[in-house]
């Protein structure tokens, strides 16, 4: 039982953080039409940069949340900015440019912390393992799914019940008439980019005790971003969500359950999904 | 109030959509431009919302040089567009329509509309508030995207075909809630396809066709119809008199 049930709970905890990492990249490309390919980018900056500042204290650990966030803004203001200067020149530049960001960052990043995967040192309440109905599980992984459960939350609070959520969701229902009622959409694209990045960075920082953070990081997490973001329909938040618990599941309860079949499940998956979809992605039910 | 001097507008620079549109709206009232589909109508609205760049002219809005705004520019100047088609946002409700968008801050002098007097003009919104824009009636539609732009406290309200494809009642309905607006001040710019519709609005209309503007005719008698098919032929290799089209 433990076999499946472990690995099942950490799937979703894994889930949830491709949730909060793509949310941000999803809304980006929905309301901006930015497509980030320097997003894995920001996700392994969040993750080195507080691998290097936990300690093993909880002020460490805070400080390591919160400078991994405050990075991936900084991340997020950078690319709001280069792509700004590109609006109206389509995707493919975009694209092209954030490209060129993510090979540059990588490239620092590895310069900065080294070729090893990095894990972050944690309080010592962290690092054991709970009995919880009979089962045997880490603290720290409980603690991610709690926090990584508190941040979809907050997210949707901020989407649905904020002036902020409600202008995103407007402008990537129509930004024309956004600019309308006389605010920028162009400010929103840059807000979004700057939260997106926030929560790529929290992301990074909140899977690196579960996978640590390494050379690999930042491929690893576009390309699962990526997939949920097309799976679960460009700009869309639910979408998103639930790609991201099935990314999750799939990708710690498949590996496990099917060693010899690991390489080929996501992406037989993401094949069943878009043969099954096949239509136009759905209109009317973004964010 | 709204001064339009020799305006030319178009999607692309070699293919203008408006031909030397000039007009002088003096009056804070409903006015009516009337015309065939693509006479320009939307091209002329979109281009005074600040949605397209016009090619030559000028657009002065109460004194002031207004050509070429960008629409967000052109919104905190007190333009407002009810677009053809209505263009609401399908994840966001009523209520979020109405409260996401706010009137601007550094315009005290320009009549603010309050969501409870909006609900008030629009009894029929009232009830639907936490529906989404493509769960109400065409009329309802047409109701939220009127009280939207009302929102922005605009002092010229551009509404493309306001009654478009309604059922008389609501036709009727928003017909009288855009008559009453000059009594608080609002200029109200609407495009019409006829100038049977153009009556129920205004007592004079301009006539839109060919991207060419003609007026005011007075829309009683009949004057209005004739001018829009004069227009027609114009247009049309059969009739050729084109002098008569221009009064």
């Amino acid at each position: 039982m433990d076999a499946y049930l472990i690995p099942a709970v950490d799937g979703v905890a894994y889930g949830l953080l491709l949730a909060i990492a793509a949310a941000g990249l999803t809304v980006a490309f929905g309301a901006g039409g930015v497509l980030n390919l320097a997003h894995g980018t920001l996700i392994a900056a969040g993750g080195y940069v507080a691998a290097a500042t936990s300690s093993g204290t909880w002020p460490s650990l805070a400080a390591a949340v919160a400078l991994a966030a405050g990075v991936g803004a900084a991340g997020g203001g950078v690319l709001a900015a280069a792509t700004a200067a590109l609006q109206g020149r389509g995707h493919l530049d975009q694209a092209l440019l954030t490209f060129g960001v993510a090979l540059v960052g990588a490239d620092l990043l590895t310069a900065a912390y080294g070729s090893d995967t990095l894990r972050p040192r944690l309080p010592e309440v962290l690092e054991a393992t709970v009995r919880i109905a009979g089962h045997r599980y880490p603290v720290d992984r409980l603690a991610v799914l709690g926090v990584a459960v508190a941040v979809v939350a907050a997210g949707y609070v901020v989407l649905h019940r904020t002036r902020a959520g409600r202008l995103i969701r407007a402008t990537v229902d129509d930004r024309a008439m956004v600019a309308g009622i006389g605010v920028n959409p162009r400010l929103v694209d840059a807000a979004v980019l700057v939260a997106a990045g926030a929560l790529a960075g929290l992301a990074g920082a909140l899977t690196t005790p579960i996978l640590g953070v390494g050379p690999h990081t930042a491929d690893t997490a576009l390309l699962l971003s990526l997939i949920i973001v097309v799976c679960g329909g460009l700009g869309s938040v639910p979408g998103a969500l639930t790609a991201a618990l099935a990314v999750g599941v799939v990708q710690t309860v498949g590996v496990t359950s099917f060693p010899a079949l690991a390489p080929y499940l996501l992406i037989g998956a993401m094949a069943v999904v878009l043969l099954a979809r096949r239509t136009s992605l759905p209109a009317g039910a973004s964010a | 109030m709204l001064r339009i001097g020799d305006l030319a507008a178009g999607y692309r620079p070699d293919t203008p959509v408006l031909h030397h549109i000039t007009v002088d709206l003096a009056a804070v009232a409903v006015h009516t431009v009337a015309g065939p589909n693509g006479a320009g109508k939307t091209t002329l609205l979109h281009t005074l919302a600040g949605h397209l760049r016009p090619t030559t002219g000028r657009v002065l809005l109460d004194g002031r040089d207004v050509t070429g705004w960008t629409p967000v520019r052109a919104a905190r100047t007190g333009v407002a567009l009810a677009p053809q088609g209505r263009r609401l946002w399908p994840s966001l409700t009523v209520a979020e329509h109405l409260t996401v968008t706010r009137p601007p801050v550094r315009r005290p002098d320009s009549r603010t509309w309050a969501v409870d007097e909006l609900l008030e003009m629009f009894p029929a919104l009232a009830a639907r508030l936490r529906h989404r824009g493509h769960q109400l009636s065409g009329g309802e539609q047409q109701m939220l995207t009127i009280a939207r732009a009302l929102r922005t406290a605009p002092r010229l309200l551009l509404c493309d075909e306001p009654t478009e494809g309604l059922a008389p009642t609501m036709a009727a309905h928003v017909t009288h809630a855009l008559r009453d607006l000059p009594c608080h001040g609002v200029t109200v710019l609407a495009a019409v396809p006829h100038a049977r519709a153009a009556a129920t609005l205004s007592d004079t209309v301009y006539v839109l066709a060919d991207g060419r503007l003609t007026g005011p005719i007075a829309t009683s008698g009949g004057q209005a119809e004739q001018a829009l098919r004069d227009h027609l032929a114009l247009v049309s290799p059969a009739l050729p008199n084109p002098g008569q089209a221009h009064r």
